[in-house]
């Protein structure tokens, strides 16, 4: 029987909505290879959220907790994470290729001596083994792999596995694990001003370009964002980040994030190649640009030629009347 | 201060990508090549370290063909000191084999510091620089924006969803380098001229074949282009009704 293990991801004692994915895509992993699923969730305490896990398809969630589990620890999480394959005699591996996922998976693989396939946007197993697609080139290209080493490791691109209700019995368990103090240690985390989505984790993202003329008309954006009562980020193309308007942590594109919301507005921007990459899995994409001929209309599901500055503050108005 | 910045020779982010006639690679045919852009922010660090410093040597390392030779001088030509070429005519799909044969190169260096760009931008593994840093027993911290170094030990910023980790480490380390950590100079003219001279060691390495075996590539569904609602303010409510009734995304 085959034993699949959904590494879970906390923030401040609190469960982070990408180990609904995590869980929902070690379900359909394990379902396929014939097994089981065991989430694993590391904190300092009792972590908040975790009993839903059961929901997603998880037949055991354990929780290990150790001071050292307070803030983000990549060597004490990914000592951890590999002992507990080891021991649990796992030979699948899933975490979330988050910020911090990202980071922990080939410290993991490293550690057991395996290969990683990382940011994966789907994966299967066909007799036996676990093959993975992964976006390279910055998706214009998707690489189909299969997973020859035990344990095969994943991580799974957040917003991409929609959570489906799979229901297993999701017993907990909780044990206090001794953790070796690690070499790396996060001293502090600057938290982005309070309500600010980050691009990559927002459903709703509305990114501005080069059209915005200059950094203070991204207020128009905003606004815009915020009429969607909390749901919505702001994105930036290459140009305006390099511009040094926006920060990069907002942009989006090859050399920024790749991002797959539910509904992308770009306004002011042309779409490069580049930029299009990063954003051409948005379910619905939405554009705003005076230019009929933008790159941008190609792609987008709805356009409007015109003034992004009297569309945008029209359209703020409208989606707050559906939201307020 | 003795750095290695550990570089890879990509297409350009600008070209056009097309499978190969196998359908398990890329045809290179006509395809530029560059230094990957991540490194170049780690090439750009390592010079500025060593000129803190005042003194030291940054080694460029490259895994890749003969023709990576011209990625190496690139470095160079920004003004690292020499090169290594571990020469591999294909580089295998699995990242820890890569990982394997550059700690191979690393471990007896005596180095304070090994720089990586956080990925690169033809495979997307983004795993090379961790494992090798597990490989060789060292600290690391991934995707910097921004780094203090002191004696002995450094303070690194990193991006997360919604922050920015302050995180301290000792030397030696490892770190890979995310865009925002500095602006990469440009080669002057006599950089170039001076990089020609500079030493670049080849070595060949064999490499396995590791645990992903290719299936095959795919481009993606292409998007179509949806409709033009409207011009100007007046296509807004229609917009609006479409996003709702039909798109169901509000």
């Amino acid at each position: 029987m085959s034993r699949v293990l959904a590494v879970c991801e906390q923030r401040d004692g609190v469960l982070r909505k990408v180990s609904h994915e995590v869980v929902t895509a070690a379900r359909r992993l394990a379902d396929a290879l014939g097994g089981e699923v065991d989430a694993l969730v590391l904190g300092a305490a009792a972590v908040r959220g975790t009993d839903v896990l059961g929901r997603y398809g998880a037949d055991r969630v354990v929780t290990l907790t150790s001071a050292a589990f307070r803030r983000s620890a990549p060597e004490e999480c990914a000592g951890t994470i590999a002992g507990r394959v080891q021991s649990g005699g796992y030979d699948t591996v899933l975490l979330a290729a988050s910020a911090t996922g990202k980071d922990l998976a080939p410290r993991v693989a490293a550690k057991l001596g395996v290969a990683l396939a990382q940011d994966v946007t789907d994966a299967t197993a066909e007799s036996g083994v676990v093959t993975a697609v992964r976006p390279i080139y910055a998706g214009k290209v998707l690489l189909k792999v299969r997973l020859t080493a035990r344990p095969a490791i994943l991580a799974i691109r957040p917003s991409v596995f929609t959570p489906v209700e799979r229901p297993r019995a999701g017993a907990a368990e909780t044990a206090a694990v001794d953790v070796a103090a690690g070499r790396v240690v996060v001293r502090e985390v600057k938290a982005a001003a309070a309500g600010t989505l980050d691009v990559g984790e927002a459903s709703i993202v509305v990114s501005g370009g080069r059209g915005l003329k200059e950094p203070a008309n991204f207020k128009l954006l905003e606004e815009l964002a915020a009429a969607f009562g909390g749901v919505a980020a702001v994105g930036a193309s290459r140009a305006v980040v390099d511009a040094g308007w926006r920060p990069h942590a907002d942009q989006v594109g090859q050399t920024g994030k790749t991002v797959s919301p539910t509904l992308y507005i770009a306004v002011g921007i042309s779409g490069a190649v580049q930029h299009l990459a990063g954003m051409r899995t948005s379910k619905v994409i939405v554009a705003i640009n005076k230019d009929k001929d933008a790159p941008i209309f190609k792609l987008a599901d709805y356009g409007i030629v015109g003034d992004l500055f009297e569309v945008v503050p029209k359209l703020a108005a409208e989606i707050k009347k559906v939201y307020g | 201060m003795k750095i290695a910045v550990c570089v890879k020779r990509v297409p350009d982010t600008e070209a056009r990508v097309k499978i190969g006639a196998g359908g398990k690679a890329v045809d290179e045919a006509g395809v530029k090549f560059v230094l990957n852009p991540y490194d170049e922010f780690a090439v750009e660090e390592a010079l500025r370290r060593k000129e803190q410093a005042g003194t030291g040597e940054v080694v460029i390392v490259c895994l890749g063909p003969a023709a990576a030779q011209e990625t190496i001088r690139t470095a160079l030509a920004m003004g690292a000191d020499r090169g290594v070429l571990l020469q591999a005519d294909a580089i295998p799909a699995d990242g820890f084999e890569v990982a394997k044969a550059l700690a191979a190169e690393l471990r007896p260096g005596g180095y304070d510091l090994i720089l990586f760009g956080k990925m690169a931008v033809d495979d997307y593994n983004q795993q090379v620089g961790p494992m090798v840093a597990e490989l060789l027993d060292l600290p690391c911290v991934t995707s910097i924006v921004h780094l203090d170094l002191t004696a002995g030990a450094g303070v690194a910023e990193r991006e997360i969803e919604g922050g920015v980790e302050v995180v301290e480490f000792p030397l030696p380390a490892v770190l890979t380098a995310e865009k925002g950590l500095n602006e990469p100079r440009f080669p002057a003219l006599k950089g170039i001229m001076a990089a020609k001279k500079k030493p670049l060691e080849t070595k060949p390495v064999a490499l396995g074949a590791g645990g992903v075996e290719v299936v095959a590539l795919t481009t993606p569904a292409e998007r179509t282009a949806g409709k033009i609602v409207g011009e100007g303010a007046a296509a807004v409510p229609e917009l609006v009704r479409l996003l709702r009734e039909e798109a169901k995304v509000i």
